[in-house]
């Protein structure tokens, strides 16, 4: 591999790790209330709200539905009101991160559902009001789950990354189509499919370390 | 006079019921769906006594005690705690309540993800306390429990016994006026279930403090309960201390509860009894309290002539009376001579039945 292939496979590298990392730390910011609500708003939640519960859900089903490479292309006027443009591995960081917060939001609901009741009315019991039984019971019961399904989320983004070469995003999917696919470099094709597995392996192996330490169940 | 209790009732805290209730239930009804789950509950819980409510699963028993603390709300009737109505008070007001009110479930219910001394803390956390003296009386709760080596331990390499122990200085961490206990010995085994009783039992006589128990398990009310409230389909259907109650079942559900743990006539006997004429005749005879001190059958033996044989029973000690039930064969089947032993027995305070005759020796 010439060393321009090589810094183009290190830039790429990078374009990758920033929109998988980016827009993960912000489908956590957004999913984990937004899966917060859903559990709190559902049938016999500490908030209980059918209607809220409704919309919120079909909301997040709406996004979900739409195939990744269409969301791409049609969010582009929300990527230039909020980057100021739509191409580049920013702009990238918005679709990505629209598509990323619902798919966690889901994760994070199922985690938080399976908090025992039991522990929800022993902190009523105690006195606590919602922010109470939000903060020590259902986010800390929650949390191997929950760190696991961010985990999970992270790649996925990985994955959802590569196709954000469609809009000039670079990123390693995009080095291994240009290069790899259309210009023959079969060299490149291989180092990018095995920093895909590295990084892949390495984010995995952080998560499932992480949830070990954190699960006392 | 009359003054007087215009001053009382000035106060609208004060409830003049003579007593220091702690809790006092009126007319309480919740209903779910068709099934009537409180059917008009009255009772009280005086200061410092434990008193056990006992009943099938489905009486209405778990959604008595959670209304104590506002968990469950009635459909009507009223919920006094130290005097004050809770009934209408909404979620945010009940919250200062619910302190007062410790309560220890059947599945202990500790947060996994704490160590033993922030769950037993939590309350105290939940109220705002500084962090060094909610570790200090979590150390000194831990030590009440006997756990104090278990602080830093996780609850899930605690056995059952050890979680209840944790569940019970957690819910006293608040320094609470009214414990309640769900079923908190239900899912243990009858060792553990002992200690745990008696860790209330001690608490309860140590701090004063009052709880109110809920079981299926009469074992459980002999062993701690200075009370006892039998509730059948969402009604209290007998109420009284505990031994008053074991030596004198009124109703038919008290009576079964009762069951596994009071002398019953071996099935072998039960099915040869006979109407009419035997050579013996099997009595049941129940003694309590005085009646159950004296030399109740020697005395039988000297005033009325014939021969007795114990086949059945003894004498058991319930808050330290006796309460004692034996099964009696009497030789012979005459009318005469039973009633001359019936009417012996009835004089020295005892409940005599005739169960029947046996053809032959039992």
């Amino acid at each position: 591999m010439s060393p321009v292939l090589f810094e183009l496979l290190l830039r790429s590298i990078w374009e990758t790790v920033l929109m998988t990392g980016a827009s993960g730390i912000i489908s956590l910011v957004f999913g984990l209330p937004l899966g917060l609500a859903l559990v709190a708003t559902d049938r016999g939640g500490i908030a209980e709200n059918i209607w809220v519960n409704r919309v919120l859900g079909a909301i997040i089903n709406g996004f979900r539905s739409v195939p990744f490479i269409i969301l791409l292309v049609a969010l582009i006027p929300v990527t230039r009101l909020i980057v100021g443009t739509s191409i580049g591995t920013w702009a990238a960081i918005v679709p990505l991160s629209i598509a990323a917060t619902p798919y966690y939001a889901r994760i994070a609901e199922v985690s938080l559902r399976e908090v025992d009741h039991g522990l929800i009315e022993a902190a009523r019991a105690m006195g606590g009001n919602r922010w109470t039984i939000i903060r020590e019971v259902l986010v800390p019961e929650a949390l191997p789950g929950i760190v696991a399904g961010f985990t999970v989320t992270l790649v996925t983004l990985v994955g959802a990354s590569a196709m954000a070469g469609a809009i000039g995003a670079g990123g390693l999917g995009d080095l291994a189509i240009r290069y790899g696919y259309q210009r023959f470099e079969t060299s490149v094709m291989v180092a990018v499919v095995v920093v895909l597995i590295v990084l892949v392996c390495g984010i995995q192996w952080i998560g499932d370390r992480l949830v070990a330490r954190l699960d006392h169940r | 006079m009359n003054q007087h209790v215009t001053a009382e009732r000035a106060d609208p805290v004060y409830q003049p019921t003579g007593r220091e209730d702690v809790v006092r239930l009126v007319g309480l009804k919740r209903r779910f769906g068709a099934t009537a789950a409180l059917d008009g509950v009255s009772l009280t819980v005086q200061k410092g006594e434990i008193l056990g409510i006992i009943g099938r699963s489905g009486a209405g028993k778990s959604t008595l005690i959670r209304c104590l603390n506002g968990l469950e709300r009635p459909d009507s009737g009223e919920v006094f705690i130290e005097g004050r109505e809770i009934g209408r008070l909404s979620e945010r007001e009940l919250q200062p309540l619910r302190r007062r009110i410790g309560m220890v479930f059947q599945h202990f219910n500790l947060l996994s993800a704490k160590t033993v001394e922030e769950n037993v803390a939590l309350p105290l956390k939940i109220e705002g306390r500084p962090r060094a003296e909610r570790l200090a009386r979590a150390a000194e709760l831990l030590q009440l429990v006997g756990l104090s080596e278990k602080a830093k331990a996780y609850p899930a390499s605690l056995s059952g016994g050890q979680k209840q122990r944790v569940g019970i200085a957690r819910a006293l961490a608040a320094r609470p006026a009214l414990l309640l206990s769900d079923e908190a010995t239900s899912a243990l085994d009858p060792e553990t279930t002992r200690s745990i009783l008696a860790l209330l039992k001690d608490i309860n006589s140590r701090l004063g403090l009052t709880i109110l128990l809920i079981t299926h398990e009469m074992e459980v009310i002999r062993s701690i309960a200075d009370r006892v409230a039998v509730i059948d389909a969402g009604r209290i259907v007998e109420e009284g201390a505990v031994w008053q109650v074991f030596a004198n079942p009124e109703s038919e559900i008290t009576r079964s509860l009762l069951g596994s743990i009071r002398p019953q006539l071996p099935p072998e006997i039960a099915s040869r009894l006979i109407p009419g004429e035997g050579a013996e005749t099997i009595l049941r005879i129940d003694v309590a309290g005085e009646a159950a001190r004296g030399a109740l059958l020697s005395d039988l033996a000297a005033a009325v002539p014939g021969q007795f044989r114990l086949v059945q029973g003894g004498v058991d000690h319930v808050q330290g009376q006796p309460v004692g039930t034996l099964f009696l064969a009497v030789a012979g089947a005459e009318a005469a001579h039973l009633a001359r032993v019936t009417t012996f027995l009835k004089d020295r305070g005892a409940r005599v039945e005739v169960l029947g005759h046996v053809a032959g020796p039992v």
